[in-house]
């Protein structure tokens, strides 16, 4: 395999409603930031690969202005999935792997502002037995939630990786949502869907996020401490729930196992678990201890950009492995219903 | 011409007609009928709703088998405030439900009246809806077995 390093991360903050700035603006200086702190001139990138869901602006081929950001004259080399950021930089790093390409731009961007979120993700479901019937995404988590509850968990736990979450993304200036409250006081809020709370569930954010990735002695002359992927994978599970045990994220495991977080010491992890239970599952398909430092940034809990917080968590781990605060990070990104489908990537600095 | 402002109207529409294959078309006939339908998947489990692949080997799955239209909640929601498109305008759970010969649940609304009344375990049968026409809301929601 080719070595690929993470060398440039920038995203915007995290907001409720962007309503002063349309996706390419939001994406624009995001995306110049991200090259420009690369090293590598814009002109020489070798590929472009955005994540982004049509579904948030409801207009087919929405993600086709993404590229206004970027600028594709003279003609460049792109690709686009209709999933998280994530699954794009995947699509990179393979990319990557050809050869005949050192360097790569990965963005993602969502504005969920423009309609009603967890109506919207509805029609992420089964079209036939779920959808038609409208469950929103607040209650497929409820659901999977109080599966999980009943498998021997509390609802104190989902309230201390809330409190965490969101005390960690007081630190984290593109935070959304960063408060300091005890799991106490958070047990005292009444349920939205029960048995989740408001803390439970992720703020509905509108962002972007820029990665560039770049290959082996590219990667070693534009930075000083590259973020090597040493593993990645993802997995998925069937869509119907019922068919699924939702306590447990076995596609997250195998993935885990593939992308080789086990191989040793883990010294940080940024997991995309947009709903608090969600987190505790995560760490344990990733048999990640309680010595693991999980989502410094305050993670999904604090700012969940649609299609982009996946692809955040890998360059918040890539910034902790950059900046020399750890050897070896995980990241991980989800998507579809009750973590149906999982991405893991093992960061490294040179030994 | 100045002054005169054009007006055009757009109606954004997906006129797709689709078919839903020869399992799914199975279930939806039943339904329309009052009756469920799995399938048997190859190890032996009975799928419902059922689905055209295994879930698991992917291999190709033909065998329908009638279950019956009661069965055991395996989790729940409540939902304080239902939205606008939810099928019930009242509280109710959101269940899913494993039917009585099947091996899998399936999510539906339970019309529960109050949480208090919900538990993992408990026992529902199916509400029909009237005038059925071959979709998953001809199953109009799921009501506790036991009258409150």
């Amino acid at each position: 395999m080719r070595d690929v390093a993470v060398v440039a991360f920038a995203q915007s903050r995290a907001v409720r409603a962007e309503e002063g700035a349309n996706e390419v603006e939001i994406l624009m200086p995001v995306v110049s930031a991200a090259i420009e702190r690369s090293g590598v001139p814009r002109k020489e990138i070798g590929f472009t690969v955005s994540g982004s869901c049509d579904y948030l602006a409801g207009v087919p081929f929405a993600f086709v202005q993404g590229l206004d950001a970027v600028g594709a004259w003279p003609p460049i080399r792109e690709s686009h999935v209709e999933m998280d950021g994530a699954w794009a930089l995947y699509e990179a790093w393979v990319r990557l792997q050809h050869g005949d390409v050192d360097s790569a731009l990965v963005y993602a961007f969502g504005k969920s502002s423009l309609g009603d979120l967890p109506q919207v993700l509805t029609l992420q479901l089964d079209p036939y037995c779920m959808a038609p019937l409208w469950p929103d995404s607040i209650s497929i988590a409820a659901l999977q939630a109080r599966a999980w509850l009943e498998a021997g968990h509390d609802e104190r736990e989902m309230a201390e990786v809330a409190a965490r979450s969101r005390k960690a993304a007081l630190a984290n200036p593109m935070a959304q949502v960063a408060q300091d409250l005890t799991p106490e006081e958070l047990l005292k809020q009444p349920y939205l869907v029960s048995p989740l709370r408001r803390h439970d569930c992720p703020p509905i954010s509108d962002g972007a996020a820029a990665v560039v990735l770049a290959a082996g002695g590219l990667a070693r002359e534009v930075s000083e401490r590259p973020a090597w992927i040493r593993g990645i994978d993802h997995r998925i599970e069937p869509h119907g729930l019922g068919v699924r045990d939702l306590t447990h994220s076995p596609s997250t495991r195998l993935a885990g196992e593939r992308a080789g977080v086990g191989r040793a010491t883990v010294d940080v992890a940024e997991l995309h678990a947009p709903f608090s239970f969600q987190e505790v599952i995560l760490r344990q398909a990733l048999g990640l201890g309680p010595d693991v430092e999980v989502n410094p940034s305050g993670g999904a809990l604090a700012a969940n950009v649609m299609m982009g917080a996946g692809l955040v968590r890998i360059g918040e781990a890539a910034g902790r492995v950059s900046d020399g605060g750890a050897g070896r990070a995980v990241a991980h990104a989800t998507s579809g219903p009750c973590l149906q489908q999982n991405l893991v990537c093992v960061l490294e600095a040179d030994q | 011409m100045a002054g005169e402002i054009l007006v055009a109207t757009n109606v954004l529409e997906y006129p797709y007609t689709r078919t839903v294959g020869p399992v799914l078309g199975a279930f939806f006939t039943g339904l329309r009928e009052g009756r469920i339908q799995g399938v048997r998947a190859a190890d032996g489990r009975v799928l419902v709703p059922p689905t055209e692949y295994d879930p698991l080997t992917s291999e190709e799955l033909t065998e329908m088998v009638d279950v019956g239209q009661a069965g055991v909640v395996t989790t729940w929601a409540w939902v304080y405030a239902p939205r606008p498109l939810h099928p019930l305008d009242r509280p109710f759970a959101w269940v899913l439900v494993r039917l009585d010969g099947a091996d899998t649940s399936m999510l539906h609304a339970l019309d529960a009246g109050e949480p208090e009344r919900m538990s993992t375990g408990m026992r529902v049968r199916v509400r029909w809806r009237e005038g059925r026409v071959g979709e998953i809301q001809d199953i109009a929601c799921f009501e506790p077995e036991t009258p409150s």
